[in-house]
């Protein structure tokens, strides 16, 4: 069997070679393929920008964009409870926060000087061979099929979710809320002016 | 609903991990060439957020719901982190007037 991971990694790199289609019915046909890599450009661009960007203002923004992509990868995974959540959670609520901590610490350029050279070179080449070893990695790892589910076995609804967590995963959900009032308390202590 | 093995045998399993692995490299790469707090702290967003589909992509093919509710856990947690993370880099900026994370490196300010 002549299938490896550089085979999988050229074809994500050629967009699954989506552009040798030619006839409009063909198109239609991978659809799901097409909005696929449209996100996954999206996703890779827009998170490269938000670590690229000068501006904590632009970043905080483009951050939003990827987020959005994320969201559209939930929504083809049919995850449709996980990609609500994530809008609302994440642009909704962590993306505001972002926000106003840059608004409020008003932050000028001449405050924070770019790393020297050697280092942000050196960050770009450990990032990159870090992603190289994972991919060669995966090389490694077992195949599985997808398991195929009917209309009734769908995983991703409000029900099947609701159930297991408060079914399985009740004893992890209380301690969640737990979390959060340390964190509400946390938050009021620590940001409060001292007399 | 009948759509989702089509869409599963269309993208491969691979690719979705291709793709978390790029988004959380480039996460990791933020970590460590940015000095500004707040875009190091969006970096640990980008890595948790390419966990997450991981978990969702592996849940949705192997036809088990478990991993979702991971992500449900793992988002929960991020919220909880931003608000404190941002809460000291707040009284970070108060104390020092800055927020380069270079000007950390002693505990007695």
């Amino acid at each position: 069997m002549k299938y490896g991971i550089l085979d999988d990694l050229i074809a994500f790199l050629t967009f699954g070679s989506i552009f040798e289609k030619r006839t409009t019915n063909e198109y239609l046909t991978c659809m799901e393929q097409i909005i696929f890599y449209a996100l996954a450009f999206v996703a890779i661009a827009f998170s490269a920008l938000t670590v690229g960007s000068r501006n904590a203002m632009y970043s905080v923004l483009y951050l939003i964009v990827t987020f959005f992509a994320m969201a559209g990868f939930y929504l083809l995974l049919s995850a449709e409870f996980v990609a609500i959540v994530h809008i609302i959670v994440y642009a909704g609520a962590i993306m505001v926060l972002f926000l106003f901590t840059v608004m409020m610490l008003n932050l000028n350029a001449p405050l924070l000087l770019p790393r020297a050279l050697l280092v942000r070179l050196l960050a770009v080449i450990a990032g990159g061979s870090f992603a190289l070893v994972l991919i060669a990695a995966l090389g490694k790892a077992a195949h599985f099929a997808p398991v195929a589910l009917g209309a009734s076995q769908a995983v991703g609804t409000v029900n099947v979710l609701g159930k297991m967590l408060f079914n399985e995963f009740l004893l992890p959900f209380e301690l969640t809320s737990v979390l959060f009032i340390a964190t509400m308390v946390g938050v009021v202590v620590l940001t409060k002016k001292e007399e | 609903m009948e759509n989702m093995t089509e869409t599963i045998r269309l993208v491969p399993l691979e690719h979705y991990i291709i793709l978390s692995l790029i988004i959380f490299s480039i996460g990791a790469m933020g970590v460590l060439l940015r000095r500004n707090m707040i875009v190091v702290f969006m970096s640990i967003e980008l890595m948790l957020n390419a966990v997450n589909l991981l978990a969702v992509a592996f849940s949705s093919f192997r036809g088990d719901a478990a991993g979702q509710v991971f992500v449900f856990f793992v988002m929960v947690v991020a919220a909880a982190e931003v608000a404190l993370g941002l809460a000291i880099m707040m009284m970070i900026f108060r104390n020092i007037r800055s927020i380069d994370i270079n000007q950390l490196n002693q505990l007695k300010w």
